[in-house]
């Protein structure tokens, strides 16, 4: 039996709730979240220090504070919610297919659906670090998980590799239970952290960032029992004769984050090589029509806040779909240069009738710089920045009035300058 | 405890040898001195039937090899794990390597491998679309498959325990005695059996067991070979198993399809001094992947998803497999540097000791209900929609999806746990489940793999160990 709604939200995290709720309140009148964990709340149910919700909200919320929420909204609503469910198959026609224990395999089919199966943590296999397979090699979410929700301690003696926040938030964590975090090693000449979290959790705790530097090999046959770390060049390899032994029992990991994509991947949507996430439209519709994108599985973001007001515009879209409410075809592309890696959303149909903010990032620190937003090789708006770092998310908003001249069929680019 | 065999050594060769002998009237005990099955050679190698076109002629590697993938095949199918006849290719790139394909032509014609023989550029690229360009041809041995080595080993233990076979895990023998009525008593740290017969399969360490028994003569070297493993998303890079042409240390680097739809590349030859170490290393990454493109030019590291090295009992001064009785003492069999091929011809040992046992012992009853099938466990993700709702509707632990990446259901885990020599911990659950062998390599699911573990073992969270001893995931509660 196929049951019908007509939206199906894929993944009750901050991105699906929000979407959800957007959408019902825009006049969608069936709808289910379906979510492979527990409850709702996805990643921030583990996340328990605070500092959400700052923008959103202009309070300092923990993540389970920031989703609830969310979520006491979604239950006190007749939005249907399904958890423990796993979604294995979309079909082109848009038929969503699910397990969990109760309801077993079920069809659902939907006049839209909103993709928000967030992100995960690059494991260790990905970075290919030498030596051996001991226990103590972790993700920082897995660890944050051992030490949030199951209430273990997954080291005494703990080295991190990456300064991504994750990495961060636990190097002060477990500081925090009484490990000693010896250090934090980074590859890049920067963290690809929030400022904030490098001053509130390394330097607070007096916990070294050491740049440029990383694992070159893991040792200890049956747990960690060290690390050696390097010195890197420019092209990031080891520099000889700067290695150094670290005693240790955990090597936690927080090297990047990858949008999960594997049910976008098996429905043919186009991928951004860049984000890793789908190619969306200003209302986040991806290139399968009624299919939108939300949160971190389009682009990893730095704040749960932001993720809310993506997924509320996703919401917005896929209520206007399920309404019938279409505009004309005019569509300009955008694309970042000139240290700009990427820009979502990737196309803007400018009969949109609205301000759409662009979210990019840039793939190194820069100072004094410039944002340009040109078409055809004229400037359309400029912003100055003081400090620029690929660890930050920027964002300009092209105004409703700028987007109505341009042509269509043109191209939007974002590009960074130093200004000298 | 009193057996009648006891075999030592729980890989591919003394699992199936066990499965084998089960088929008979006696008590037999499978030593492992691992905290599991499957954990030494067998766990880490190509995962390859090779043709036979590799081993001397005359040599008992040739022989138990081309008898191996006449058996593999069947054995696959009572056992249910995974085979899959993919052939294998030898890419020359000059006119010395074409010549060279030519001379294994001829030993594998001798050596009896059927179906082989060399092609050119042409056919080549029908078959491998992806192959170097530069590449002048082949040699194509259409019998080589692809298997899962620690599958076929925990189902041929599965098989062996449900046929009376006794499995000791943790069991290192470490001094063994002749007694006066003709038992061998095998000591470990904590522990004591006695056998009649023994059957040394030690692997990597079959050199320092026999020398219990008296027998110094063999000196085994290991050697460590690192691989690299691709994510999914390259299936179909590679049809066949490719290889480029061998060089003194081994077969070289190979490039292959997995049974599971991965890409695996590798190995070197790094002798080493520590036996089980199993660390990888950067310079062989390089060289091995480098290597590798040079067959197939796509293969970028972008979807690397993890690297491991593995062992192989390696015998410096005899260029074949040692089968033998010992000259020391005539009730023990000893197998000495069973490298490669070793997993292929391990079907065929299995039988060949069981004759010479057999002559040592004398003929031996078969068991009337012996049953050589052991079921295939449930994959959830190789079930079609209807077979997913009946198996939901039988046991509602297959709707809950555990490890996201392969599709691996609790049931599945829960099956793999409460199994005849069921896992019990993380790498076990890993091995027979797949899960946590995705491209997130146990990111989301480690942790609740180790909850599972801890619950159905009735063990407190920071005693589940990720491969038994000291490899535990946690260290105690929380403040």
């Amino acid at each position: 039996m196929t049951q019908k709604y007509e939206l199906v939200v894929v993944g009750g995290g901050p991105a699906g709730m929000a979407a959800a709720l957007r959408a019902r309140d825009c006049g969608v009148k069936s709808i289910v979240i379906l979510e492979r964990a527990e409850t709702l709340g996805g990643i921030l149910e583990q996340c328990i220090h605070t500092g959400f919700g700052l923008h959103y909200f202009n309070e300092e919320l923990s993540g389970p504070e920031y989703a609830a929420r969310f979520s006491l909204l979604v239950e006190q609503s007749d939005i249907e919610i399904k958890t423990d469910t796993m979604v294995i198959n979309i079909s082109n026609e848009n038929i969503v297919t699910a397990v969990n224990k109760t309801d077993g395999l079920i069809d659902i089919s939907a006049k839209a659906i909103i993709l928000a199966m967030g992100c995960r943590e690059k494991p260790r296999g990905a970075l290919n670090i030498a030596g051996t397979r001991a226990a103590g090699i972790m993700t920082a979410g897995t660890a944050q998980k051992y030490v949030n929700i199951n209430g273990y301690l997954p080291g005494k003696k703990v080295v991190i590799l990456g300064s991504g926040d994750i990495g961060l938030i636990m190097a002060r964590r477990m500081t925090l239970e009484g490990a000693e975090v010896k250090m934090v090693c980074e590859l890049m000449p920067y963290s690809s952290g929030l400022t904030r979290n490098i001053v509130q959790c390394l330097e607070d705790y007096n916990i070294p960032l050491k740049l440029s530097t990383t694992v070159i090999e893991i040792h200890g046959k049956e747990r960690v029992e060290g690390v050696t770390i390097a010195k890197v060049d420019r092209n990031r390899r080891p520099i000889k004769g700067t290695e150094e032994y670290v005693e240790c029992d955990t090597l936690l990991l927080s090297v990047g984050l990858i949008p999960e994509n594997e049910l976008s991947n098996a429905m043919g949507i186009a991928l951004d090589p860049i984000t890793g996430g789908p190619v969306v439209r200003e209302n986040r519709e991806t290139t399968q029509s009624g299919v939108f994108a939300c949160g971190n599985v389009l682009h990893v973001h730095d704040l749960v806040d932001f993720v809310t007001v993506e997924s509320q515009t996703a919401g917005e879209g896929a209520a206007r779909y399920i309404l019938g409410q279409f505009e004309e075809d005019a569509y300009i592309t955008t694309k970042g240069m000139d240290g700009v890696r990427y820009v979502v959303p990737q196309r803007i149909n400018l009969n949109c009738n609205r301000d759409v903010k662009l979210f990019f990032r840039v793939g190194q620190a820069y100072k004094n710089a410039v944002i340009y937003v040109e078409n055809n090789d004229e400037v359309i708006l400029s912003r100055r920045r003081p400090k620029l770092a690929p660890g930050e998310m920027e964002d300009v908003v092209i105004k409703n009035e700028v987007l109505k001249e341009l042509p269509v069929n043109g191209e939007l680019v974002i590009r960074v300058e130093v200004q000298t | 405890m009193k057996f009648d065999v006891a075999i030592i050594g729980a890989g591919v060769v003394g699992s199936l040898i066990a499965r084998e002998l089960s088929r008979y009237d006696m008590k037999i005990v499978l030593l492992e001195k691992g905290n599991d099955v499957s954990v030494g050679t067998t766990k880490g190698n190509s995962a390859i039937v090779h043709a036979g076109y590799d081993s001397m002629p005359g040599t008992l590697k040739a022989k138990l090899n081309v008898e191996g993938v006449k058996l593999m095949p069947s054995l696959c199918r009572d056992l249910g794990v995974p085979y899959k006849n993919t052939g294998s290719l030898v890419i020359a790139f000059n006119d010395s390597q074409m010549v060279a394909l030519t001379k294994l032509l001829i030993r594998g014609n001798q050596n009896g491998v059927p179906e082989l023989r060399i092609i050119g550029q042409g056919k080549l690229r029908e078959l491998e679309p992806n192959v170097n360009i530069n590449a002048m041809g082949a040699l194509w041995a259409p019998t080589a498959a692809i298997i899962c080595p620690y599958e076929l080993t925990i189902a041929a233990v599965e098989n062996a325990v449900m046929n009376g076979v006794t499995l000791l895990r943790n069991f290192e023998v470490i001094r063994a005695v002749r007694e006066k009525d003709g038992m061998q008593a095998l000591f470990s740290g904590s522990g004591e059996v006695q056998a009649k017969y023994i059957i040394n399969a030690a692997g990597v360490f079959s050199d320092t067991v026999a020398a219990m028994f008296g027998d110094k003569e063999y000196k085994i070297i290991s050697r460590k070979g690192e691989y690299f493993l691709f994510d999914k998303k390259l299936s179909g890079l590679v049809n066949h198993v490719v290889f480029q042409c061998p060089t003194k240390m081994g077969k070289g680097v190979l490039i292959s399809p997995t049974v599971h739809g991965n890409v695996i590349v590798g190995p070197n030859a790094i002798d080493i001094e520590d036996k089980e170490d199993c660390s990888t290393t950067a310079r062989g990454a390089i060289e091995i992947l480098d290597t590798a493109r040079h067959s197939i030019t796509r293969l970028s590291t972008v979807d690397l998803i993890t690297s491991f090295a593995g062992i192989r009992a390696h015998n410096e001064n005899v260029h074949d497999f040692i089968i033998e009785q010992s000259s020391s003492n005539p009730n023990v069999i000893q197998l000495v540097g069973i490298e490669s091929p070793g997993l292929t011809a391990a079907p065929a040992i299995a039988e060949h000791v069981k004759n010479m046992l057999m002559t040592i012992a004398g003929k031996q009853k078969k068991k009337e209900n012996y049953n050589p099938i052991r079921p295939a466990p449930v994959r959830f993700k190789e079930l079609n929609d209807e077979e997913r709702r009946e198996i939901i509707k039988k046991n509602s632990a297959y709707g809950k999806i555990v490890c996201r990446c392969e599709s691996i259901t609790e049931g599945e885990i829960l099956d793999a746990i409460h199994a005849p020599a069921g896992a019990v911990d993380v790498d076990g659950v890993k091995r027979r489940t797949r899960a946590g062998m995705g491209r997130c390599q146990g990111g989301f699911c480690g942790s609740k793999v180790v909850e599972i573990l801890s619950r159905e073992l009735n063990i407190p969270l920071d005693e589940v160990t990720k491969f038994g001893d000291q490899s535990k995931i946690v260290f105690g509660k929380t403040k």
